[in-house]
Formats: C-alpha cells, sequence, structure tokens
C-alpha cells in the first residue's frame, strides 16, 4: 500500500501516454483532474490487487467520448458520486474500491480523481495493460463478465444504468448516450469482485506506467551516456524502426480515425521505409512490407531526442520518431485473446507476431 | 511612405528602414540593453538619423519585441486580475491554474467557475449564471483592474463570453480591462484560459510600451506613422489590438526572422539556416508563412495552446570549439566561445580554434589575420568541416517533410562556416542583408484572421461548410486590418474529431492579407 500524490501522478500520467500505443488521449486533461481531485482532497491510497478481499466490489472508472470535448469540459466533479450511488445501489453493496479499465491514455487518470474524491482506495490494475478502441476490448471478457451494469452520467447530473444483452449493445447504447450528452460521460463498467479482479487483471499496471513514466523523465534531463539504449533498456522494449514522418493517411469511418503513417528510415534504418497501420491506436508495424509487431503488443513511437510519446492525433510530417514495441499482458496471447483483440479482429490478414520473435537473434538494428 | 520595423532579440534589437518598394533605406544593429524600450529608441533613431529622410513620410512602424514574454517569464510588473469562468457545472473538477506555479499564480487575487457554457455542437450546456457573475464583479471592486473571461466552448459560441464581459463593465466601470478567451485562444479551456489570464496580466505592460513607443516615435518627428505589432504567427496587429491582446505578441522573434529571409530572398516555400555564434535555428517557411510546431507553447511554466513556429535548434555557430580527441577524431561544439569570439578565436588572435577559423583555413572566407591559422593541418581541417557537414545536413534533413531536395537559406553571421554545397539542398542562397531578416520580417509582415469551429458534416455539407469558413476567416483578415483584394487563404486544418462517432471535424482556416493603407 502506498500513496498517489502530485509526482506519482506526473509520472504515471506520462507513462500512460506511452501504454496508449498512438491512442487513449493526451492524458494532460486527466492529469488536472486528477491534480485537482488530490489537491482539494489528498493523496490516494494504492492497493495492491492480492490485498482486495475475495468478495470486495471493486469498480472500474473511465470517460467515454471524444477527448476533444473533455479538454473542453472536462469533469464535474460530482459525476464520480453519482456513480457511486448509482452502482453500490445497484448491488446493495458499498464500493471497495475503484481501479482504471484503461492504463493507456487520458483513462489512466480519472480513476485517480474519483478515489481522491471519495476518500476509495485505488487498485493497482486495469483490464487491459495498455488503450483499446471497444469495450468489450478486456481480460474480463475472457473472463466471461459483463460489461453491464453499466453506469454512465454527464457533467449536467443525467444519468442511466443500463444492462444489455451482449457487449456489442452495450456500446451501441453507451455510444448513443454519449452523443446525446455532448460527446463525454463519466462511466462505471465491468464491476466486479476481488476473485475476478486477481484472476484476470493486469497486476501492477499503475506501478509499471509510473516507472515508464518516470524514466522518460529522467532521461529527458540528458544525463545518459546513450540515452537511446537507455530508454529501450528502461522500458523493457524492443527497437523496431527509427525514421521521419513522411506522410499521414488519414480517414474517419464510424467514429475511429483510421490511417497509416509512413516513416522514411534515419540513421541505421536510413534507405528504408516503414509503416504503421492505426485505429485510434497503432495496430501494425511494419518494415519494408514485412509485418514486424502486431496488436495486441504495443506499438509506440515516441520523440527521438526527449522520448515523450506522439499521439496518433499529433503525427506530424518531419518528425522523427523511434518505434518502439512492448510486450502485451500474457492472456492476450491466448487463442481467446487474440480473438478478441488480435490483428484479425481489427481486419488485418495476418497472424500476430509476438514482437520479440522479430527482433530476436540479430533481426534487430540497433 | 516609408516603413519603420523594429526587431528586439535575445542579443540584438536590429531597425531597419524600406522604402515603397520595400527596398532597404537604413538598416542598424544594436547589442539589446536591459532596458529594452531605450534599446528600441536609440535604434529607431540611430536607423532615422543614418536614412535621413522627412521623417513624416513614415507611413507604418512595426515592432516585434519581447516585453511581454520578459514580463511573464520574470514574473514583472503583472497586474492583478481576477479570473471568471463560465462552465459549470462541467470543469470544476479542474479549477484554474491547476498546475502552475506559485509565484505566477499569486497574480490571479480572485477566482470563481460560474454557470454557462455551451456544447460542441453549439446546443446551450447551461444558462449563463448572470446573478452569480454580478455578485463576482462586486467583489472584485478596488482590487484589480483587469479580469480573464473564459467560457466552455467559447470558440463554437462566445455569447456567454461577452455577456459576461458587458456585465463586468456595467459592474466595475468602463475602464475595467477585459479579456475573453474566444478572442485569444482555440480549442482546449485549460489552454486557452491559461493564455486568456497572462492576457490580462500584461495589459499594464502592454499598454506601457506601445504608449511609450508611440511616444518616442513623435519625438523622433515620425508624427505619421501607424504602429503595428507583430505576432506569433508571423502577422500584424494594431496598436490598439495588441494592447487588448498583448499576448499574441509572444515569441515573434524567430518567425520575423524567418519571413524576413524568405522576402529577401524571394522565397516562399524554403528551408532557412540561420547560423549565430553558439546556435544555429533551423525553420520552414510555407507559402510564405513559417511551418507551425505540432507542440502547445509554455510560457513561463503556463501551457497554452499557442502554435510557435517549428524551429530546430542545434548547437553549432561561428564560435563553435574544435578539438582534436586522442583517438583522432575531431569533434565541433557544442560549446562556444560566443560573443568573445573577437578575442579568443585563432584569426583574431586568441588561442582556441573555432569553426570560423577551420571556415578561413579552407579559404572559404577571408577574415582576421589568415596567417594565425595556417597552422591547423588539413587533415583537422577537412575533418572538422565533415562533422560540420554531418551536423547541419542531419538537422536539414530532421526538418525536411519528404526526401525531395528543398531550396535552402542562409542567414546569420555564422553562416559563413557552412559549406556551399548541402546534401538535401536543390539550392542554397545567401541574401544580402541577412543580418537584419528579423527586423524586415516585421516590417513586411501581413495581417491575418482565422477561423476555428468544429462542424458536423452531416448537417452541413463539407464543401459548403469550407467555402463558408473560408469566407469568415477573409472576413476576420480583412477586419484586423488586411485590404481585401490581397487576402488568400494560407492555412487549412480538417481533422476529424477521435473516438467520436459522428461526422464531426475540427476545422481551422487562416487567412492573410497586405495591410491596407
Amino acid at each position: 500500500m502506498r500513496q498517489i500524490g502530485f509526482e506519482e501522478i506526473e509520472n504515471i500520467a506520462l507513462g500512460a501516454a506511452l501504454l496508449g500505443a498512438g491512442g487513449g488521449g493526451d492524458p494532460y486533461v486527466g492529469k488536472l483532474v486528477a491534480l485537482g481531485a488530490v489537491r482539494e482532497h489528498g493523496p490516494v491510497t494504492l492497493v495492491d490487487p492480492e490485498d482486495v478481499p475475495d468478495e470486495a466490489l471493486v469498480v472500474p472508472i473511465a470517460m467515454m467520448g471524444a477527448p476533444t470535448v473533455l479538454s473542453e469540459k472536462a469533469i464535474g466533479g460530482k459525476e464520480y458520486q453519482t456513480l457511486y450511488d448509482m452502482v453500490s445501489q445497484f448491488y446493495s453493496q458499498e464500493i471497495y474500491a475503484f481501479m482504471p479499465i484503461e492504463a493507456g491514455g487520458v483513462n489512466s487518470m480519472l480513476p485517480i480523481a474519483a478515489a481522491a474524491r471519495l476518500g476509495l482506495p485505488l487498485v493497482d490494475a486495469d483490464g487491459m495493460g495498455r488503450a483499446f478502441p471497444e469495450l468489450q476490448m478486456v481480460t474480463f471478457t475472457i473472463g466471461g463478465l459483463s460489461a453491464t451494469p453499466m453506469a454512465l452520467t454527464d457533467e449536467k447530473g443525467n444519468s442511466v444504468i443500463f444492462e444489455t444483452i451482449t457487449n456489442k449493445w452495450t456500446e451501441e447504447l453507451a455510444r448513443a448516450v454519449t452523443m446525446s450528452c455532448g460527446g463525454s460521460v463519466s462511466v462505471c463498467l465491468y464491476a466486479m469482485e476481488g476473485k475476478m479482479l486477481k484472476k484476470y487483471a493486469v497486476k501492477n499496471i499503475l506501478t509499471r506506467s509510473e516507472r515508464l513514466g518516470r524514466a522518460i523523465r529522467d532521461l529527458g534531463k540528458g544525463s545518459a551516456e546513450r540515452p537511446e539504449e537507455a530508454f529501450i533498456a528502461a522500458i523493457d522494449g524492443f527497437k523496431l524502426f527509427k525514421g521521419k514522418i513522411a506522410d499521414v493517411l488519414r480517414e474517419t469511418r464510424a467514429g475511429f480515425n483510421f490511417g497509416k503513417i509512413v516513416l522514411e528510415g534515419i540513421g541505421p534504418y536510413r534507405g528504408q521505409e516503414a509503416w504503421v497501420e492505426f485505429q485510434n491506436e497503432n495496430l501494425i508495424a511494419s518494415v519494408e512490407g514485412k509485418p514486424v509487431a502486431t496488436v495486441p503488443d504495443l506499438i509506440c513511437l515516441v520523440d527521438t531526442e526527449t522520448f515523450i510519446p506522439v499521439t496518433t492525433d499529433a503525427l506530424k510530417y518531419g518528425k522523427r520518431v523511434l518505434v518502439v514495441g512492448l510486450k502485451c499482458f500474457d492472456l492476450w496471447r491466448t487463442p481467446k485473446g487474440l480473438e478478441l483483440v488480435g490483428p484479425r479482429y481489427f481486419g488485418y490478414d495476418i497472424d500476430y507476431i509476438p514482437v520479440e520473435e522479430h527482433t530476436k537473434g540479430g533481426g534487430c538494428n540497433v | 511612405m516609408y516603413r519603420l520595423g523594429i526587431d528586439v532579440g535575445g542579443t540584438n534589437t536590429d531597425a531597419v528602414l524600406l522604402d515603397e518598394s520595400l527596398r532597404v533605406v537604413a538598416m542598424v544593429k544594436k547589442p539589446t540593453s536591459d532596458d529594452v524600450q531605450q534599446g528600441i529608441v536609440d535604434a529607431a533613431q540611430e536607423v532615422l538619423d543614418m536614412a535621413g529622410i522627412d521623417r513624416s513620410r513614415i507611413g507604418q512602424a512595426m515592432l516585434g519585441t519581447t516585453q511581454c514574454t520578459n514580463a511573464i517569464v520574470e514574473r514583472k510588473n503583472l497586474a492583478p486580475i481576477a479570473v471568471l469562468r463560465i462552465g459549470a457545472p462541467a470543469t470544476v473538477g479542474i479549477p484554474p491554474m491547476t498546475d502552475w506555479a506559485e509565484d505566477i499564480k499569486k497574480t490571479v487575487v480572485a477566482e470563481a467557475i460560474i454557470g454557462g457554457g455551451c456544447e460542441h455542437d453549439g446546443k446551450e450546456l447551461a444558462p449563463l449564471d448572470e446573478e452569480a457573475a454580478r455578485k463576482f464583479f462586486a467583489s472584485l471592486a478596488g482590487r484589480v483592474e483587469s479580469v480573464a473571461i473564459s467560457s466552455v466552448f467559447s470558440p463554437v459560441r462566445n455569447d456567454h463570453e461577452v455577456r459576461a464581459a458587458k456585465i463586468c463593465r456595467e459592474v466595475l466601470g468602463d475602464d475595467i480591462h477585459v479579456s475573453i478567451s474566444s478572442e485569444i485562444g482555440s480549442m482546449g479551456l485549460v489552454e486557452r484560459e491559461n493564455a486568456t489570464i497572462l492576457n490580462s496580466a500584461l495589459y499594464k505592460v502592454a499598454s506601457r510600451f506601445t504608449t511609450g513607443f508611440a511616444r518616442s516615435l513623435t519625438a523622433l518627428g515620425a508624427t505619421e506613422a501607424d504602429i503595428y505589432l507583430s505576432q506569433n504567427d508571423g502577422t500584424l496587429m494594431t496598436m490598439e489590438h495588441a494592447q487588448r491582446y498583448p499576448i499574441l505578441t509572444i515569441a515573434c522573434g524567430p518567425t520575423n526572422s524567418i519571413r524576413g529571409a524568405s522576402y529577401l530572398s524571394r522565397r516562399q516555400d524554403a528551408l532557412i539556416i540561420d547560423v549565430g555564434g553558439t546556435t544555429t535555428d533551423l525553420g520552414v517557411i510555407i507559402n510564405g508563412f513559417p511551418r507551425e510546431s505540432g507542440v502547445a507553447a509554455t510560457i513561463g511554466g503556463v501551457r497554452t495552446n499557442f502554435r510557435m513556429p517549428d524551429v530546430l535548434t542545434i548547437g553549432l555557430g561561428g564560435g563553435s570549439i574544435v578539438r582534436l580527441r586522442d583517438d583522432g577524431t575531431v569533434t565541433v561544439g557544442p560549446d562556444s566561445v560566443g560573443s568573445a569570439i573577437t578575442e579568443k578565436a585563432l584569426i583574431f588572435g586568441g588561442d582556441t580554434i573555432t569553426a570560423t577559423d577551420i571556415a578561413v583555413r579552407l579559404g572559404m572566407y577571408d577574415l582576421g589575420d589568415k596567417t594565425r591559422v595556417a597552422g591547423i593541418s588539413d587533415s583537422l581541417a577537412q575533418k572538422a568541416l565533415a562533422v560540420i557537414r554531418e551536423l547541419i545536413e542531419d538537422a536539414l534533413d530532421a526538418m525536411k517533410v519528404s526526401s525531395a531536395d528543398v531550396d535552402v537559406i542562409l542567414v546569420g553571421g555564422g553562416s559563413i562556416i557552412l559549406p556551399e554545397k548541402l546534401a538535401g539542398a536543390k539550392s542554397v542562397s545567401k541574401p544580402q542583408l541577412f543580418g537584419t531578416a528579423n527586423a524586415i520580417g516585421a516590417a513586411i509582415s501581413k495581417v491575418s484572421g482565422t477561423y476555428e469551429k468544429l462542424i458536423d458534416y452531416n448537417k452541413i455539407p463539407r464543401e459548403e461548410a469550407l467555402a463558408r469558413a473560408k469566407e469568415e476567416a477573409i472576413q476576420a483578415a480583412v477586419a484586423a486590418g488586411a485590404a481585401r483584394e490581397t487576402v488568400e487563404i494560407v492555412e487549412v486544418e480538417d481533422v476529424p474529431l477521435a473516438y467520436y462517432a459522428g461526422n464531426t471535424n475540427r476545422v481551422k482556416i487562416k487567412a492573410a492579407g497586405d495591410l491596407a493603407t
């Protein structure tokens, strides 16, 4: 058990930008929401998932909708109390702790604010170990847990709790409510008992995120002898490519940004071309036309000098980036996991390639 | 009629006088003094003395200055202000200035969040709580001279901000300085509000230096000159506008330099390499305007949503120190003898090998005492030049947007150290008068107008919406002082809203034209 204060929030926010794998939204506004809540109510207690009693009710908190809208409307502050009341009333049980459902991007931050405002502990775990675009894409789905009952509320005080027959319906209804409420809502979903959490959650992800963020900040001070190698080592990652953004092709279909980033190699990769295909998050990285990493592993673009993660909505021609791969949570690598979040689910006719495969045995160009 | 252009930089204050066809009549370069105001007056006086023209024939005076930036960074002369945010029940989770440092936060003596604001589609989020606004303003009487007002989604609809500003003047009188966020920043409440707060805090500084400049010009005999200030996007605003929106003057320096270089070399699209004594700045000009950085600018520790010109700075300059390592390799910089080059470089009688010494040794430039560099071995000189070439070509490559070669413009006193041909450059040109590119950049600037909104293409067909948006941007440029027939669209951004199922895009359009005279 330890406390999450200002310093920890700064680090987690930066780590969460990396775990967003290009998506998840810029955690900046989320960070301010967390800082604002901690300033008002004091630091948050982070609990190890193993210490959560089996029967305790743990509730993930998130926002749904457009990060652009969140960057205008932020959070009202009463949303978390509303959600708490709805959920605890539904289960006739007090909520033991909050947790993030998504450790990547802006959703890593909001549960910290919720925990601070309500004085509840926060569990060091999530359901993705990264960011994903659809709400059934959580480890708990593999465990047979339904997203519903799902509670939604906006900052104006409109709220709804619903049950659905499939997670697809949940997605559909939640999106409709989000649009009507002005484009962003706060939600509770996948409420669960401690034993489900212990069995399926991605554990210690906030601690990992914090470590990643601290590593990036330390390297940013510019004291490392070989910063690139130090960065790869610090994040436990695999170097896939280094290049300059030569083109970004985008289109929007059904609320998702599809696109392809074309990179021209620099340094040891000069003369080579790489593509990173994304749907909000980066999904496939190919070098010279050959896929080298795929979802659900994390494909992250970071600035070559500062190692600050680059999100898909901030892609800019000419920017120099390092493409790194991070191993995803083990459960995602099982047949059931890949069925939910593997390359084929996203419409790519290729098999999953574990990120360490490609870089094994000298294939990596460090 | 003539134009006077003045640019205050970190090292030098430059002044230039241009005639009607924008030819340089006179120019001066003076070290920037601690008293920026005095430095401006001195530079203006000297350039006017030098030109010896009828001063009443100066029609326009353009000033690019660091005074507002300095005030924020040094936390000096900031006025006590109040902050009103309209947006409850939304946004209260992030009070104003949540991540500001304590020292600058002290500038704000009162703050409140009241009901109001709108949704992204213009629908009302909550009715404006006029009662609360009135009460807040009444509590400020005698405590502040300036108020910052922001409202949720005010770039979409700003009527709540405008109404609150009116109430503010009703309660506190017409002398109160009011800044509203929709006139200052773009999408993103926190950054827009931050910029608005800084704007309010700067009003005293701005009114002092603009009236000071006007008075000095009159005293110097330039009685007919209209005064304009440079903005960070490379366009101009009137003095009255600058007094209301001083925050827009920040970071205009690099922009002026890039635009001046582009003008001098008569190129609308090019890569500019500005080599100084210690560092080199690389910038890109597209269609006559500097390429903007994708990163939100942080000024004095405060995050805003201003886009600064995209400038890459590397540690290479005329005074960069050249060293031969034990293993036979040669390094150049990043440390430099800086302004002490006239004492420390070999050619000036010193004992440090600088990049400039290498250029003289290799016969690329004639400067100082050539015999003093004869002792540098050819191998060392060639190796050093190879390092310089690699540094600059690498930086050039980083700034290019594609593998196609680009036209390169070299400016700055240190540019003598660069080889004549560079990989990745289609052409390399060095305009005459490159030393005062920034002051010329200020003098030749245009005026602009910007449109930014979220547009639902399911409601308005894209083409129709864009045409309407362009017309609004043009109107804004004309309202800012541009001659209508010269206004062109210089920038169009059309980005879909992420994680949003509608067909809504964020559209930003900028139009710019010549000053109407």
